[in-house]
């Protein structure tokens, strides 16, 4: 019993002996919010502030150089490669994994799922060394006149690979959970298997696909490391936007910089928003993985 | 379509196997693996003379250390108060509790490049919380102190979002047992109700642990980056590219993935360990 006397009781009521004091309660509650406000609200905020503080004009002026429209257009045109083909491959991949049998099924698992245990800067090293002009594929390339680093190809490739496992490790585990049945039962009433997919599977996680595409989609817009890599940092061709903050920011064109931001930690809260809905609405939907990333 | 030995997989009566992993294999060997081979084979290239020279380099050992030291100090601290927050999410009801659970995701979805020029704005010597640490002559920004901070907001929702699924399956009659057999409540949190969330916390830490060692946009803008003080393992990646010394590159990654590979090896022996020992809890 020697441990129970450093622990003092808290209380001896019975009602409250599995729960803390209302000031434990108190102050508990109000670390954690210092914290939270401290390390997540107050960068968040920030960002809004700098944006704002030679005024909209100067706000809007940044949003008027071609430089920062050019590299919008090609943070837009990176996910829209990116997000569905990685959203085909995590409906492939899920339909492999959840509804058959095979072996090596964990090792097909843990290897989807590397690409979030590796640095984004080694994510877009491996495309340097693989297609740079002192890469494997490098000389070839030249002589073709193909340019993959230091273009657009590159650019796609590496934000493919630091997005790859989002939508499939959210369907998945929820496609494991829902088993086969619903399928047996469309294909011996005669679906084909296209048919099957389209009009029972793909409702069934309609929900859970919707919102790996948005986490997708917020990593391949904002992904800085990979891309940072092979991307080369040619303004106009080559700058995604958070390059083009850094660019800005190197520059000292803080608000330029914050602005470019701005934007992007807009994009953040609609996310954050949309996937707290998608959560709240259609919990069951999204199966117990909806906590995972 | 199949293209396995049927050997290999049981019968189904679903259609679509070779097509679905056929798909998945082929954009899973293209985008990842090869690539990743690519950098193997790089360093298996190099020779070990060449290897160990640029490993032994001070530079780089510097990196290495900075890299995996501050990512360990941010993962310990995430460990601490990501099962507060966890607990707080989970076990009380208060207003704004919604707000500040879906905030937790925040630095999943905010671009690492706006935490980074933020963070940097709030704690340099000019900035809100910077210019009051300076005044206790204590700088924050352009020091490791700073690449820590970047680390926590980075690794906090990885250890949050482990715990509080495990946290909410806590059955409360373990806890009304132990209160009826006499155990203050300190002693019911910390010796019946935390060894359950354990190895979800030491999950938690090794997730938020590994993102913080590779991490690079956030840190990048508050490090200062000096070399042999502030500058990281990746950061030193990408200068060697810049310089186009590829085979630098290489070896640094390499030892990063190395470290980081044994050190998950690691975290899952001690979890393996701790289930044989203390039951699966």
């Amino acid at each position: 019993m020697a441990m129970s006397d450093r622990f003092l009781p808290l209380s001896h009521h019975p009602e409250r002996a599995t729960s803390e004091t209302a000031p434990t309660k108190a102050v508990l509650i109000a670390v954690a919010g210092l914290f939270l406000g401290a390390i997540l609200f107050f960068p968040l905020v920030t960002v809004f502030i700098e944006a704002l503080r030679k005024g909209w004009g100067t706000l809007f002026g940044t949003f008027a150089d071609p430089d920062t429209l050019a590299a919008i257009r090609l943070t837009l045109l990176v996910a829209a490669i990116a997000v569905p083909f990685n959203a085909a491959v995590g409906l492939a991949a899920s339909w492999a994994i959840a509804k058959f049998e095979f072996r090596g099924k964990n090792l097909l698992l843990t290897l989807i799922d590397l690409p979030f245990s590796i640095s984004p800067v080694i994510s877009g090293l491996v495309y340097v060394l693989l297609f740079g002009a002192q890469g494997w594929l490098g000389p070839w390339l030249d002589q073709h006149n193909i340019h993959i680093i230091f273009a657009v190809p590159g650019i796609v490739l590496a934000t493919v690979l630091v997005t790859f496992p989002f939508v499939a490790r959210e369907l998945i585990p929820l496609m494991q959970s829902q088993g086969t049945s619903e399928e047996e039962a469309a294909l011996m009433l005669g679906a084909s298997g296209w048919y099957t997919f389209l009009k029972v599977t793909l409702p069934n996680v309609k929900w859970a696909l919707l919102y790996g595409v948005l986490l997708c989609n917020a990593r391949a817009m904002g992904e800085f490391g990979a891309v940072s890599v092979v991307s080369g940092h040619i303004r106009g061709l080559t700058n995604t936007m958070p390059l083009h903050i850094e660019i800005l920011y190197n520059d000292y064109n803080f608000v330029g910089a914050f602005a470019v931001a701005s934007l992007l930690a807009g994009l953040a809260l609609v996310t954050l928003l949309a996937k707290t809905f998608l959560e709240w609405r259609f919990a069951g939907e999204l199966a117990a993985t909806s906590r995972r990333h | 379509m199949s293209f396995l030995p049927s050997s290999l997989r049981q019968p189904s009566a679903l259609p679509g196997f070779g097509l679905a992993l056929g798909f998945t294999l082929a954009a899973l060997s293209l985008i990842v693996l090869i690539p990743l081979a690519a950098l193997v084979l790089r360093a298996a290239s190099i020779g070990p003379a060449d290897f160990f020279a640029i490993a032994r380099d001070p530079r780089t050992l510097a990196a290495l250390r900075l890299s995996f030291g501050t990512a360990l100090i941010a993962a310990l601290v995430n460990t601490v108060f990501g099962l507060l927050i966890a607990w707080v999410l989970v076990r009380y009801r208060f207003p704004g509790r919604r707000i500040i659970d879906a905030a937790v995701d925040l630095p999943f979805a905010l671009p690492t490049a706006v935490a980074g020029i933020s963070m940097a704005a709030i704690y340099a010597p000019n900035g809100p919380i910077g210019s009051i640490a300076q005044q206790f002559g204590l700088k924050i920004a352009y020091t490791p102190l700073g690449i820590v901070l970047a680390l926590v907001f980075i690794g906090l929702p990885f250890v949050v979002r482990t715990v509080q699924p495990v946290l909410e399956e806590v059955e409360s009659d373990i806890e009304e047992a132990s209160a009826l057999l006499g155990a203050s409540r300190l002693r019911t949190v910390f010796q019946v109700v935390l060894p359950h969330v354990y190895p979800a916390l030491l999950t938690g830490f090794a997730l938020a642990f590994a993102r913080g060692v590779g991490e690079y946009g956030s840190v990048i803008f508050i490090a200062g980056n000096i070399p042999l003080v502030s500058e990281i393992a990746p950061l030193l990646i990408v200068i060697k590219l810049e310089e186009f010394d590829y085979g630098g590159a290489t070896v640094i990654a390499t030892l990063m993935l190395a470290i980081s590979f044994a050190m998950l090896f690691l975290i899952n022996a001690i979890q393996g360990w701790s289930r044989t020992k203390h039951g699966n809890v």
